[in-house]
């Protein structure tokens, strides 16, 4: 059902001597959610634009819809753009801004109005269009700039950082309005974001960027359980490390060595091929790990540790623990439990782990 | 309290800066040919004589043909380089600017001298026109240091969405630049027209046969019983730059705000 | 890739597009400010004599300006007028500077500075003449001091002298030296003085360690601006200045209209051109010298 919106034919993008974009290959599909996340720095905002078109390539190619991007000014792609400071027309009220794509489109005053009306119901503002844009608030703006890029029927949205520039509250709030929002218009949207959470909330699939190259493109559970890399794991959410060694690989199954935890077995599938940056070391995320309390029994292993730091979050406790007979500390994570007590620094607790939650880096 | 001498000072300053300006009307309006106090009585027979020196008038109207003149030139130039400065980075950009940002500092008898030369040595006769050419040199750098900070106040995005939303990039500077850096525009021309209005070394050199306002008052000056007129025609001017000022900055901080930029200062 | 997409593709980078937009206003100053001041240059190693040019290189004119003593004098006091004018301004501009940045309510700033700059925009010519109205052997100075029988006589070493010539200067190119001052007091962050104060120096002390080294730039800016375009300066000594205050752009409009000698007049021009610079240049090295002392 699903066919490609968007090719990325190893694009490349210099900067002068600077090289921005090494080779980027990867394919969109209609309707897809889609993130590029990445630090700053990491040419996620520059592939953005060279989708829009304020970019030319350097070497290789674009295709929308199947039709080859090169020499195409952004003002004829079939895609728009809500740019990161949403740029509002400032001599413009809230209903010419929304409008103003339509200048061309030769329609009456009563249908071009019946046009923005719909496009501003659409985003929550009916009734805002005489407004001046100076007067609106920031996550008004955004909801104008949605509004002014949506009237045109884009194939592709793409979105720079729109939500960066909002607190907390109206930030989680407005993600959920987006996702509501393109499943509703069922446009493919395009985000660049850095940051992880927000793409794990909002994607379909995330494509994670270092140094202008796509370290890893895949929906946001395998991106987070089975990243590929030690990098990919470090940038998404948290990640413990642990020196390891490699006893012997069978077929399917790799006998591995784990400072701290020991011998375990664990399938091929958890160890990616060339992601360890010249080490080799297991990965596993805090919520893998839990507490045995009295009278617990561990479901797979167990190890014994030592409470060093107990960080308090309300609903969530983060626990670093020195695992017994070596000088190695992790974090786990425990859900807070009713009538459940928060273990003290210096505490002597048992750890449940599992060899399947394990990612092999080497 | 805080900066209590400070502010006796500042206003000292701001005395001592319109103390001559003041004067201007005083004198103006007094009944007598001896600048000096005690004043003798009130009287505009000073001004009503303005309208009768026919020598005064061509004077005018060549100033103001070539103010105009040169407001609109500088005015195009200073967008030109504003823009480009803004907007692009090229090689030597800093060194090209600051050599069109050069006659700010640049004495202008040596401005006026090099001109008189070239001018004399391509055998080409003095006019209103060379004073234009002068006026243009020296204007298109106070032009540009106006228009700049309305260029720069620009969200370059703005363009951008425009030409997102499928607008051309003529179209773009039409409906969205220009609208948003006219009051910028209109100030250049207002500070470009006061400049080549009250300019005097360089029309002094480039003017022809026929003088503009500030060569021609600087004749008057020689003759003592002129100076009551001088000061009544003083006051016009003084009082006509003031308008011309105060609308620039009207303009210059109605376009501030219209950017979304903070205001933090004056022409320059 | 063809020629004609090469080219395209020229056309659409930024350096490119730069260059094409700046290169009517750069021309336009190539033309008339450039070529000028190159010929300016080259006339000053012509000779005249009446209307006939010379125009074999010669070094006749530079021997002249250096051996005869009436160049010298007007040159020296040239630079010593417009170092007085300097100094006075800049000191004198200064407080008002830190006042309006650090005391004025933020709204009311550009109230300010607009005040101040408004005098300078102002009929240049006129003001100089009022200031000879002012310090005049009948002048309002003397005529008001006289009637309230402060002084019995009027004074005379206000008008046609040097000190004359600095008064009035300084008075028209206050405001040139508010501003630079004025933003880069305003480029402080303010946070800065606090961190000062907190780490145990006193009003005075923090002003003289921090503030006024962060104000240097805008203090070199005030000094250079004042300084290069009074040292041209023709209208005001020819005014007020009398036969003990003319100034080198005096000597340089006689030779030039006057006396015919537009060689002479040009050698003047490139001396007086090249002073200005020589002297901008060794301020601004002993300033970054002694900024770096500081650190």
């Amino acid at each position: 059902m699903t066919k490609p919106i968007i090719q990325l034919q190893d694009v490349q993008k210099y900067f002068g001597d600077y090289h921005a974009l090494r080779g980027i290959n990867a394919e969109i599909d209609e309707g897809e959610f889609f993130s590029l996340l990445g630090p700053s720095g990491c040419g996620k905002t520059t592939l953005l634009r060279v989708i829009a078109g304020f970019e030319d390539v350097s070497t290789g190619r674009v295709l929308i819809d199947g039709k080859p991007m090169e020499g195409v000014a952004p003002n004829r792609r079939p895609t728009n753009m809500v740019f990161q400071s949403y740029a509002i027309f400032p001599h413009l009220s809230v209903a010419r801004n929304v409008g103003f794509g339509l200048r061309r489109a030769g329609l009456t005053k009563d249908e071009l109005g019946r046009r923005v009306g719909e496009a501003l119901e659409m985003v929550g503002l009916s009734g805002y269009g005489a407004r001046a844009a100076h007067a609106l608030s920031g996550g008004q703006r955004q909801r104008v700039a949605l509004a002014r890029a949506l009237i045109l029927k884009p194939k592709v949205l793409l979105l720079d950082e729109p939500l960066s520039a909002l607190d907390k509250k109206l930030r989680e709030q407005m993600q959920v309005e987006l996702i509501k929002l393109q499943r509703q218009v069922g446009i493919t949207f395009i985000l660049v974001t850095h940051d992880q959470e927000e793409a794990l909330v909002m994607s379909d699939r995330i494509a994670v960027m270092f140094d202008g190259q796509i370290a890893q493109m895949d929906d946001p559970e395998v991106l987070y359980r089975r990243p590929k890399t030690r990098r990919v794991a470090d940038f998404i959410g948290v990640m413990n490390f642990l020196p390891a060694e490699v006893l012997f690989e069978a077929g399917e199954k790799i006998e591995i060595e784990i400072a701290g935890l020991g011998r375990a077995e664990i399938s091929s599938d958890q160890a990616p091929r060339g992601g360890g940056d010249g080490a080799t070391s297991v990965g596993f995320r805090p919520e893998t790990l839990t507490i045995l309390y009295d009278g617990q029994q561990a479901t797979d292993r167990e190890a014994r540790a030592k409470v060093e730091e107990v960080v308090y979050y309300g609903d969530m406790t983060y626990y670093d623990v020195r695992l017994e007979g070596t000088d190695k500390t992790v974090r786990l994570s425990m859900r807070n439990v009713f009538g459940r007590e928060v273990l003290p620094i210096g505490a002597e607790a048992r750890i449940a782990w599992s060899p399947g939650a394990l990612v092999l880096f080497r | 309290m805080r900066g209590g001498w400070l502010k006796i000072y500042a206003l000292a300053y701001l005395v001592f800066l319109y103390a001559p300006i003041a004067l201007l009307p005083v004198f103006a309006f007094n009944d007598g040919t001896i600048i000096a106090f005690p004043l003798r009585g009130f009287t505009f027979q000073w001004f009503a004589e303005l309208g009768r020196i026919e020598a005064l008038h061509g004077a005018v109207l060549n100033s103001l043909m070539i103010a105009v003149t040169t407001a609109i030139l500088a005015t195009v130039l200073g967008i030109c380089a504003a823009r480009s400065a803004a907007r692009y980075d090229y090689p030597g950009k800093r060194g090209v600017m600051g050599f069109i940002m050069l006659p700010l500092v640049l004495p202008e008898i040596i401005v006026a001298v090099s001109l008189l030369v070239v001018l004399l040595q391509l055998g080409l006769s003095l006019g209103a026109w060379t004073v234009i050419l002068g006026h243009v040199l020296i204007c298109t750098p106070f032009s540009i240091a106006i228009l700049n900070s309305a260029f720069q106040n620009l969200d370059r995005s703005l363009e951008e969405a425009a030409v997102d939303l499928g607008e051309t990039p003529w179209s773009t500077f039409r409906l969205i630049t220009l609208p948003l850096v006219m009051p910028g525009i209109i100030s250049s021309l207002l500070i470009s027209f006061t400049i080549s209005l009250d300019e005097f070394i360089i029309a002094f050199f480039l003017t022809g046969t026929e003088p503009t306002l500030p060569v021609y008052l600087w004749g008057q000056l020689r003759f003592p019983q002129q100076i009551p007129v001088v000061m009544a025609l003083g006051t016009i001017l003084v009082a006509l730059s003031i308008i011309l000022l105060t609308t620039a900055e009207y303009f210059r901080r109605r376009g501030v705000a219209r950017a979304g930029g903070k205001d933090t200062g004056g022409f320059l | 890739m063809s020629l004609a997409q090469k080219i395209g593709r020229m056309r659409r980078t930024d350096a490119a597009s730069g260059i094409l937009l700046v290169s009517p206003t750069a021309l336009y100053a190539l033309l008339l400010l450039a070529a000028p001041l190159a010929t300016i240059v080259v006339f000053s190693f012509w000779t005249q004599d009446y209307l006939t040019i010379d125009r074999s290189w010669t070094l006749a004119n530079y021997r002249v300006a250096v051996t005869e003593p009436i160049y010298g004098q007007l040159m020296l006091r040239s630079l010593w007028i417009s170092g007085s004018v300097t100094v006075a301004t800049v000191l004198l501009a200064f407080p008002i500077a830190y006042f309006v940045s650090f005391h004025v309510d933020p709204a009311r700033k550009s109230l300010w500075i607009f005040l101040i700059t408004i005098p300078f925009w102002t009929s240049y010519l006129i003001r100089v003449f009022l200031w000879k109205v002012i310090l005049g052997y009948n002048g309002v100075l003397n005529s008001t001091l006289l009637g309230l029988g402060i002084i019995d006589a009027p004074l005379t070493f206000i008008l046609y002298n040097a000190n004359a010539v600095v008064i009035t200067l300084a008075h028209a190119f206050a405001p040139f030296a508010i501003l630079p001052i004025f933003v880069a007091l305003e480029k402080i962050d303010r946070s800065l003085l606090e961190a000062s104060r907190d780490l145990g120096e006193n009003r005075v002390t923090t002003f003289l360690r921090v503030t006024l080294p962060l104000a240097m730039p805008g203090v070199v800016a005030a000094v250079l601006i004042v300084f290069i375009p009074t040292i041209g300066d023709y209208v005001t000594p020819r005014l007020v200045g009398g036969p003990e205050g003319l100034m080198i752009a005096n000597m340089i409009q006689t030779q030039f209209l006057k006396l015919n000698n537009a060689p002479m007049g040009a050698t003047l021009a490139v001396l007086a051109m090249l002073i200005v610079t020589v002297v901008s240049l060794v301020f601004v090295a002993l300033n970054r010298r002694f900024l770096r002392r500081q650190q």
